[in-house]
Formats: C-alpha cells, structure tokens, sequence
C-alpha cells in the first residue's frame, strides 16, 4: 500500500455495533467508554461517536458520551469524529469538544444554502468536515457524479466559505458490491476512480469513506468481509483515500487473505468479471471463520424446511420459496396443513413483527409476495385433492375502489398487510359499482366490507353503497380508507346511512387491529359501540364548528377580492402561445426531479428525504426501498415500460363577472373556447386584511382592458403501466406491482413540475433566467401557480372535464376521465398555470348556499348536483332546510 | 460604532499590523500586583455607588474600572512610560461568569466599557505626546472560574457546572462591552479550558459578524505545571490545532510559571504555529507567601533569550511583574528582530488532548 491511511474507530456508533448499541440504550456508559478505550488501544487515531437511534434522545446522549470521554485521558487523547445524520446533535457535540474533530458530515441534499450555512458553523466552531457525495438529486453512485458533487463542494467550501482545503474529507460513498443486482457491481471501481480525480484534482483535500458498507452482503461471514475490507482499501489507498472509518481490531492484511480467496474479491472489488459475485458466494462458505458461526444468513439453508419458510418470509426471499414448500407438502398429509402450518406461522412472525413496529411496510409486501407463490404452487395440489375444506382463516373480506375511482395503491397495501395476518382478501379492484360489491359479499359470506377511494367524489359514492347496505339488510362491519376519507367524513356522512359496525381506518398498519377488533367474538360489539360512540362525539363537535365560524355573503366576499392592481400592469404573453403536445417525453429527464417524499408516504414510512435513509430506525428499509426502486426506475426508462404524454395550452383569457375566466382561441379574442369556473373562500376574515381569494383574482379583467392569458396542462407517466402491473400480479409479485405504481405517480409528479418550469422558462417564458434547485421547486419557490382541479384552490372535479376538452387530453395525452372525474392512468395530473406574481395557493374552505347557488346557474347545471360535487365544502347540511 | 471611529480603529489596526512586522512589541505587565500596592480596603472597592452592595467585593479589581479609576488609569500611563506598546484592560473577571462571585452579574458590561474606555484613554493620551510611538488597548478576557471540560466533582466525571453556550452568551456581552470601550484587539487570555476559550472564539466571531468588523485577537493558554499541558490536559501543539480556526493575530503562553519553565512550550508553540506568537510569563514562581520576587533584570534576561532565539513577536509580564519588569523586557527586545512566521505545510491537524496531523 502506498500513502498514509488514518483507522477512524467505528464501534463507538449504535447503527454499526450492536454492543455499543445496546450498552447505550441500557445506559451503561461505563462499559460504552471501555469500546472506547479498546478502539484507541487498537490503533484508532480517531474515534467516530454516533448516538443515531430512534429510542434514545441522542443529543443527551451524545453529550453525556463526550463529557465522560473527556474524563478519560487515554480515550480523548484523539481526536473525535462527532456523527450524525441530524445537525442538532452534531452541534450538541461540537460543544463538548476541547479539541479540533471532525463533523460527519455535511452535503449538499438541503442545497446550497444550507451548507454553506453548516459549514461555516462548522468552521466557527473550529471543527474539520467530512462531505459527503450527495446532492439535491441524490446520493452519488457512479464515479462521475461522485467527482463533480465533491468538485462542486470543494470550490464552495475554499472559494465561498473560506474553509480550509486541509479540513475537507470526502466521503464518495463506499455502497455494497455482490448484492446480485447487475448495478451495483461497478461501485467500488466507481469509488476508487472517483477518489483517484479528486485527490487529483482538488489540492489538500481527504478522501474517507465507510469500509464496512462494500461487504454488506456478506454479513455474518467475517473472514470474507475482511478480505474484501483489505482488497478495497489496498485499492483505495492507492487511488488516494487517506482515512477511513474501520474497525480498528480488525484489519486484514492484503498480503495474507489467501490467494483464492482473494483472487475471488478482488474480481468483486474491481468488477473484473460478471459471474465474480457468484464465484465468491460459491467459496465464501469455506472460508468462514469457524470461531465466528454466529446466527448468519447463508446457514439458513441447512434449517429443517418449516424454519426455511419462516426465515424466508420474514427475510422476503422468494428464491426457494418453491422448492421449500414442496419439500414441505411432500412431508405434509395434505396441502392445506403447509399453509395453516409452516407458511402461517411464518406469517404470524411477520405479523407480530410488523405490529410491534420491527418490520415495516416495503418488508410486509415482499414477505406477501413469498407467501403468495408458496400458496400459488400449492394450489393445484388443493384443487386435485377436492376434499377442498375451507383453511382456517380471521375472516374475509371483501375490498374495492369504489365506483368512478380508480387508485388502488393504497388499498393494495391494506390488502397484503391483511393477507399477511390470515385474512382471506377478495380484491375487487378499482370503479366497482356498489351492486358488484354487495353481490361478491353475499356471495362470498364476507366478514367485512372494506372501501376505498382517493378522489372527493368517491366519498359520495362510499355514503351510497352504505345506504344500500342498510337497504339490503347487511350488518357486516364496514371499513372506509383511502387518501380523500377521514374519520370526521365517516363519523358525519357515512355513519348515518349505515346502522352496521363502521370504522375509519387511516393506513395499512392500522388495518389489522381494527379488522380483528370488529370480528372480535368477545369485543366486537364493544368496539363497534366505542366507534359509534366516538363519532358521535365528532359529529357534535362538528355541528358545533360549523355554525359557529362565520361566512361571508358571496357579494361582500367578492368586494373582498385579492387587491391586484391592474393599472400599469402587462402580462407575459405566451412564447409560444395554444397547444403544444408531447408524445414521448424523455423519462430519464423526469427520473433526476423526483419528489422523494411521497413516495415513502406511500410505503408508509415516516420521514423526509433523504434524511429517511439516514433513519436509526426506519433507516436501512428506506436504503432497500430506495435501491429497489432505483433499480426499477432505471428498468422503466432502460426498457421503456411506461410512456410519458402530455399537453399544455397557453390560450388568450380575461375573467368576466367575477369569478369566471373566459378563454380564447387567438389573440383576436373572439372565438371563446372555454369557461372555467372559479370557487370564493367566504370564510369571515374579520378584518385582518386578509382577502377572499378566487382563482379568477389572478387573471385580469375584461373591463380593464389587458390581455392576459391562463395556461393548462394535463400530464402522464403511466402509458404502458397495465400490462407491466399485470405481469407483475400474474407472478403474485405486488411488491412490485405496487412498487411500480408509486414510481409512476412520482414521474407523472415529476413530469408536471418539469412542464411547469419548461412553461416558466420557455414556453411561457416569462422567468427566462429562474434557476432553482430541485428542493427550491418542491418548495415552490417560483412566480406563478398549477392549481388542479380536486385540490383545495378549484375543489370541483367537474371542471377538469372542461380542462380536459380545451387541451383534447384524451387525445392528446392519452388520458381519460371516469364518471367521477378521475384520471386514467392514475399516473396523471392536470391543471391550470397562471402567471401573475401574486398568484399563490389558497384553500376555497367552506362555501355558503348563495354561492352554489350562483355557482350552479354560471354552470348551468342544478344546485342539486353542484351540491353532490363539493359535499367536502358545504358549509351547511344540503339535507337540512336552511335554519 | 459610528463611521469615524470605525475608520480610526481600522487605522490603528493597519498601525499595529505594521509594526508587529518591524519589531517585538511589548505588552504591559501585571494589573493586580500593582493594584495591591494600593492596599485598598472594603470601602475603597465600594466606592459611593456600591456603598450598600450587599456582598463583600474587595478583591473584585475589575469594579475598581467604575469606583477608583482614577488608579486603574495611573496604572496604564505607567506602564506606557515604562515602554509598553500594548495595556491590557483591567477586565479579566468582567464576565457575568466570573462576576457572580459578587453577585454583579449585571455590570459584565458596563465593566468592560469602563474598562476599556480607561485604558483607550490612556493609550491615546500617550501616543498624542509621543506619536512615534503608538499605543494600543488590548481588550483583556479572562477564563472565568468555571470548566466546560472538567468536572467539579470528582465523583461524577460527566457531571458540568457550566456550558458552552453560558459561556459562550457570557462572554459575547464582554465582547460586545470591550468593543464599544474602545479596544483595538481582543486577548484571551490564561487559557486553562480550551473549550472555554473555543466558546470565546465562537462568540467574538459572532460579535465581529454583527458589527461586520473584525479586530485582532490574542489567544493565550496557560500550562499548569511541569508536565506541559494546560488544566484540560491539551499540550501546546493539541491547544494551537483547537483555537487555529479563529486565525488569531496572536498565539502563546502566560501565567503559571516563570519564564524558565515556560520556555520549552513557547518554542513549541513557535515552532507549530504559523501565525504571531506572544508570550508573557510571571515574575517566577512565587514563594510560600505566594510573592513574586524575579528582579525585573531576571525575567528580562530569559525575555532577551527567546528573542534571540527568535521565539517570540510580544512579550510582556503576568503575575508579579511590575512597570519596572516591563522597561526591563523592553529595553532588552529592544533591537532584536522579530520571529518569522514559519511555513508551515498545509495538512490535516485535529487534536484531542495530543495533536494529530495527517501526513500526505
């Protein structure tokens, strides 16, 4: 090895020792002090802290640590690496420093701003800084990204902080190679170059990096991650890197790794050949430490075959699901008993673990997708038996998309996670009319009825399949779910259509108890009561917060109108103004600018990103959930299987009357093409100077004279997506199936935030020069709105069919809207643009009878149906006389 | 600060930086050896204004900034005359920290106003009789008697009885006080807590963003005993690499030990830091009536020795030394060049209690 290489001590860090981690927790700090202390003995010439656990106030924790290791002269002789994914606690321990350490670590995901802020905290504290390859787009995966971010780093930190070069250490991010995906097999070589070109390039700096993430797929066999720590780092200190986090005790010499061993990791390391992740798995048994046999993955194998299917659905492996559960139905007296055995208690682990918070949901749906092929195979084994007894299951339970809605991710969830606890789900699917389902309960003796549904429209739809329960004298419990529900919309409106059990569940974990609870022998009816009786509660409360806030009259809110002032003003016209459709949208431009958010949301993990991947707890399922689904995004675009389209129309618009916005075809602004109709908060603003905002505010007047215009837009990434989910379900593969949809609503997220930039930028044209980053346009930071329609500023879902005939969506981007007004694909949005700088989002909240009134006569149709369409904004009861 | 006194400090500031290139400049010398030669008892520390404090305050010489400064301004006119280029304002306990032994908490900054408001006096009185030779303040900041790195209880190593954030919101009204007194740098001084002082660093540099005006600052450890580190346990090179980031005018060594014993750690320090290096030791060590007794003539003699040596940029005394020691130390640098600034080779320095330093 050539150049210098610091040992940076990694046990004392509860996410990489499960002894330090469990001293800590228990609160044996004395003990906690001793891995110190071996970490220094051992040769660590800095000690990394890290207190990152989601069961412990980490900042105390950190503080305690260090003010005892200040106590101890042979620990705090060196330096300390102070590490954590939340600056509160890394400046917590910066107070506690007499010394000069090191922060772990800063980059550039919040942006620029927010590290240029910590760094110069950091200098101000007189701390060094590790900086990580990771920008606003992301961590960095190939050597190239990994250059440029630390490239980009380095000229702010010298040129714009004043940092010194010296105290900069890179991190490039050491991933895991032999994971079996093709992707990964270039990360190590993708590491070394890019640590090659940075100590090249950018003069003084470090590199550093995590050694024990490159065998990560090798745990429980230390001699073999041992030898790929010393094969990387002989490689990696030759490329430059000059410090590292390691376990100091632990390091192999390269020289001494035997020669086939070492031949193997090495073709790893360097990805010198294709199969080298299955040549080092086919040796790695014979080369573990026979001292070291601890609980480890591989050894799984030898287990008798009702623990192989435990461990495999707990684990979600699919790879021997099938040779297992054969083994297991060869040994069974019938095919039945391996589900209600062996695949069931495994299940029940699943169960329990999911229920006490140790599994979460990406694991849950992949442990559903081994038991599902396990049940697949074995279900002609069942049906050629014919003695087909019923298996022994909690209950059944009957689930659809209601009628005129069409999102069923959610409802996907729930199902699996039932499945996994032995309920017998029959999936309906999406837009089943309510007599389809009532028929399949009766038919199927179902225990439950479950509901779902996204749009506001589907809740009217939910309120109509119970009143036609009660009509067919079903008493089965009823459970609603779904994005646009809520516990006050069942407790008000579907409570009183259905005397039955009813329960409002807000997401897939809950499901399983309430479900249980309900078809409880012995509480059932207790619970059902408790629920009625909570509603009840919120019904009272929220007759009592309706009458008691105050509304406008629409004519005093409309003299309450955003004050814009017109005179003087001239709005952009259009650079290329009407239609333009795009009919194959670059995927790969839309995969950079996703929202990462919501799409853990979906998965149900709690977070923001990218912090969720840094999460003591939820943590390391985020990183799978993310790997995975960076590797199907790459699938999506590599293989196209989904086809982005869409259309934008920038038309000649003036409001007329108020709230109303007439739209033209040309600048001679004769030929009208639309009306789009506008909703008036009413909300009583006693006085605070604040307005009642409509959409229609934020186009000019017809009076005043000046043109302005309204740009619309509907978009898709999800062309192409049936066939693949299909594929995905005929394989019982919903984890992917699943997995695929959430990837598609983020490129169709993603896709319109790109239009609307385009829009801005050149389009439109009238923010040429904007340059945002990716977390400044999820934050909005922009001149101009795309309100939708169904969303808080235009709740109407009425109007995207008028959006949707001005753009020839249908035709134009390959969407389609349902009865209800939802969009197929699901993978879609559409709205409006509007372009004025005080344009901004608002909620219309509440409106009063004089508006649907008036509301009603503008778009000719009757109060009556205006009243189904905005149920959610009535202020008052439609089915009450005014009082 | 008003735009004229601003571009006067700047003034001053350029002068300084001009003159610590040409010649060893050379601080004053003890504030409370010759406070003590006033023998002033109880009433004399009160003055009229703190006639009915409820504490006893003899011995609180900061306060004397407001109720006898008529001597405090004696002090630095004599010492200016006896040939220094630098006072120390009588300051070093002015921090609501220190203060609250006497329960004054709430004069920390008006102390330090006073404080520098007198020896800016003094300062300027004298450089307007003798302009060839300018005179500088330099704001004086003590350790306070509290350890942000050290128990106070053997029995509970983890245990503290300040935080760097008290510190730190202490010593930023100090800061903030010795700025508008009047002073033309800032000097941190008998270092025994490095985390003190880094909470010191953190709170000038959040004061000189404020003002967005930065003044020079002096840091200065002191190493308790023989085995060559400071009350924390940091030896001189680990104190260098923790406080180098506020890229002090200044670094060195006072207090604690006579110049004998303190030279192996100047010429460590010397040798490490690349940057001004100032020194000002006691008068020896003191006897059992904890007196200092070094005749001016001694402690000059080994000042003399680290300048020839090419150790040092400012001299000067602590403990026990008197105007005479400074004329002595004075005379003696006097014609002798100043250190150069070593190159040091830019590289990766941390510490904990031993300095480390990455190799490339």
């Amino acid at each position: 090895m050539k150049g210098t290489f610091v040992n940076i001590g990694e046990r004392t860090n509860v996410t990489g020792s499960a002894k330090f981690h469990r001293l800590i927790l228990e609160g044996d700090f004395q003990a906690a002090l001793d891995i110190a202390r071996d970490q220094v003995v051992n040769g660590a010439q800095i000690i990394d802290v890290n207190m990152d656990e989601g069961m412990l106030d980490s900042e105390a924790a950190m503080v305690k640590f260090l003010n005892l290791v200040a106590a101890e002269p042979d620990i705090c002789r060196v330096p300390i690496m102070v590490d954590s994914s939340k600056w509160s606690v890394i400046e917590a321990g910066l107070k506690c420093l007499q010394g000069k350490g090191i922060v772990n670590s800063i980059s550039l995901k919040e942006g620029e701003e927010a590290f240029v802020r910590l760094a110069r905290k950091i200098r101000r504290y007189g701390a060094a800084a590790v900086v990580m390859a990771f920008d606003e787009r992301g961590q960095a995966d190939t050597a190239e990204r990994k250059y440029e971010i630390c490239e980009r780093c380095y000229r702010i930190l010298v040129d714009k902080v004043g940092f010194p070069p010296e105290d900069i250490i890179f991190d490039p991010n050491i991933f895991a190679v032999a994971t079996g995906i093709e992707e990964h097999d270039g990360y190590a070589v993708a590491f070394f170059e890019a640590t090659r070109r940075i100590k090249e390039n950018l003069s003084y700096c470090h590199v550093s990096g995590g050694l024990s993430n490159v065998s990560f797929s090798f745990r429980g066999n230390n001699t073999v991650r041992e030898a790929m720590h010393a094969v990387f780092l002989y490689h990696a200190v030759a490329a430059g890197m000059d410090m590292g986090i390691v376990n100091a005790g632990q390091i192999v010499v390269y020289e001494e790794i035997p020669d086939a061993l070492r031949e193997r990791v090495e073709d790893v390391i360097l990805n010198r050949r294709a199969d080298a992740t299955e040549r080092l798995v086919e040796i790695a048994e014979s080369y573990r430490g026979q001292a070291k046999a601890r609980e480890v993955d591989h050894s799984w194998r030898q287990r008798p075959v009702s623990e192989r299917l435990t461990h495999a659905l707990v684990n979600g492996i699919d790879e021997f699901v099938v040779e297992d559960t054969e083994e297991a139905r060869k040994q069974a007296a019938r095919p039945l008993e391996v589900i209600e055995g062996p695949l069931m208690d495994g299940m029940n682990v699943v169960g329990d673990l999911f229920g006490s918070g140790k599994m979460f949901l990406p694991q849950v749906v992949k442990s559903a997708r081994v038991m599902k092929r396990a049940v697949a195979y074995l279900l002609p084994f069942m049906e050629a038996e014919k003695a087909g007894a019923a298996r022994a299951t909690n209950g059944k339970i009957v689930m659809a998309t209601v009628k005129g809605d069409v999102h069923d991710i959610g409802k996907n969830i729930v199902g699996v996670v039932l499945q996994c606890n032995n309920y017998e789900i029959v999936d309906l699917g999406v837009m089943v009319p309510s007599a389809k389902i009532l028929e399949t309960a009766r038919k199927e003796k179902a225990d439950i009825i479950g509901l779902s549904g996204l749009i506001t429209p589907s809740l009217d739809e939910m309120c109509y399949v119970a009143q036609e329960m009660t009509r067919e004298g079903f008493s089965i419990p009823l459970l609603i779910g779904g994005a646009t529900t809520s516990k006050v919309h069942t407790a008000v409106k579907i409570a009183k259509n259905y005397d039955g059990p009813l329960a409002y569940v807000v997401d897939a974990s809950r499901a399983v108890g309430v479900a249980s609870k309900l078809l409880s022998k012995t509480e059932g009816a207790t619970y059902a009561d408790q629920v009625r009786e909570d509603y009840a509660k919120i019904r009272e409360v929220h007759a009592r917060g309706r009458s008691a806030k105050k509304r406008l009259p629409l004519s005093q809110a409309r003299a309450n109108r955003a004050p814009i002032t017109w005179e003087g003003y001239r709005p952009p016209k259009p650079a290329r103004p009407g239609l333009t459709v795009f009919d194959d949208y670059d995927l790969a431009e839309l995969t950079a600018r996703i929202d990462w958010g919501p799409f853990f949301q979906a998965w149900e993990l709690a977070g923001r990103f990218p912090e969720i991947l840094d999460d003591a707890v939820v943590g390391e399922t985020a990183r799978s959930l993310f790997n995975e689904a960076q590797a199907m995004l790459q699938r999506i675009v590599g293989e196209k299987w989904l086809t982005a389209r869409g259309a934008i129309g920038l038309w000649p618009a003036n409001t007329v009357g108020e709230d109303d916005i007439e739209v033209f075809a040309d600048e001679t602004r004769s030929g009208l093409l639309a009306v789009v109709h506008t909703l008036r908060q009413q909300m009583d603003r006693e006085g605070r100077g604040r307005s009642n905002l409509a959409l229609a505010d934020f186009i000019a007047p017809r009076e005043t004279g000046i043109k302005d215009y309204l740009g619309s837009f509907a978009v898709t990434a999800g062309i192409g997506i049936d066939e693949i989910v299909q594929d995905f379900e005929k394989g019982h593969d919903d984890y992917s199936a699943i997995m695929l949809k959430a990837l598609a609503d983020r490129l169709a997220e993603s896709f319109a935030e790109r239009m609307h930039e385009r829009v801005r930028k050149e389009f439109w044209g009238y923010a040429p020069d904007e340059h945002l980053t990716n977390e400044e346009v999820i934050a909005e930071n922009y001149v101009g709105i795309r309100p939708a329609p169904g969303y808080p500023a235009c709740p109407d879902h009425t109007e995207k069919r008028i959006l949707f005939d001005l753009l020839q969506a249908e035709k134009n981007a390959g969407i389609h809207l349902t009865e209800n007004f939802a969009m197929v694909p699901t993978a879609a949005v559409s709205g409006y643009y509007f372009s004025h700088p005080e344009s901004r989002f608002f909620g219309v909240g509440r409106i009063h009878r004089d508006q649907v009134e008036d509301y009603a006569r503008r778009k000719g149709m009757s109060v009556k149906e205006i009243e189904r369409w905005l149920a959610p904004n009535l202020v008052y009861d439609p089915d009450l006389a005014e009082g | 600060m008003n735009r004229d006194r601003r571009i006067e400090a700047l003034r001053r500031i350029e002068a300084l930086k001009h003159l610590i290139k040409q010649r060893i400049l050379v601080l004053d010398g003890a504030m409370g050896t010759m406070i003590q030669r006033h023998r002033l008892d109880e009433g004399a520390y009160r003055g009229d204004r703190f006639a009915n404090w409820a504490r006893d305050v003899k011995g609180n010489n900061d306060l004397l900034n407001l109720t006898q400064a008529s001597i405090i301004s004696e002090i630095h006119r004599q010492y200016f005359e006896a040939g220094a280029d630098i006072a120390e304002t009588n300051t070093f306990n002015s921090t609501s920290i220190a203060q609250s032994d006497y329960g004054m908490e709430e004069f920390a900054r008006e102390l330090n106003v006073a404080g520098a408001r007198l020896a800016r006096e003094a300062a300027d009185a004298w450089t307007r009789k003798h302009p060839d030779r300018p005179c500088f303040v330099a704001g004086a900041i003590g350790p306070t008697n509290r350890t942000a790195s050290i128990s106070p209880d053997v029995n509970d190593p983890g245990f503290r009885n300040v935080t760097f954030d008290e510190l730190k919101d202490s010593y930023r009204v100090a800061v903030e006080g010795l700025i508008e007194g009047g002073a033309d740098l800032l000097l941190l001084e008998t270092v025994f807590d490095t985390l003190n002082a880094k909470a010191a660093l953190f709170a000038i540099d959040e004061v000189f963003e404020g003002h967005g005006m930065r003044l020079p600052v002096m840091v200065s450890g002191t190493i308790t005993d023989l085995s060559g580190r400071n009350l924390s346990g940091q030896t001189a090179e680990a104190f260098w690499n923790s406080v180098s980031h506020a890229e002090p005018l200044t670094v060195g060594l006072n207090c604690a030990m006579g110049p004998e014993q303190l030279r192996p750690y100047v010429a460590e320090l010397s040798r490490v830091a690349d940057t001004y290096l100032c020194a000002y030791p006691n008068a020896g060590l003191p006897n059992e009536f904890g007196e200092y007794e070094q005749p001016p003539e001694v402690t000059a003699g080994h000042i003399r020795e680290w300048a020839e040596s090419g150790l040092v940029n400012i001299v000067g005394g602590c403990c026990g030394t008197t105007p005479e020691h400074i004329r002595a130390i004075a005379r003696a640098v006097a014609g002798i060049a100043p250190r150069q600034i070593p190159r040091v080779p830019r590289r990766l320095r941390l510490s904990g209690l031993e300095a480390f330093e990455l190799a490339s």
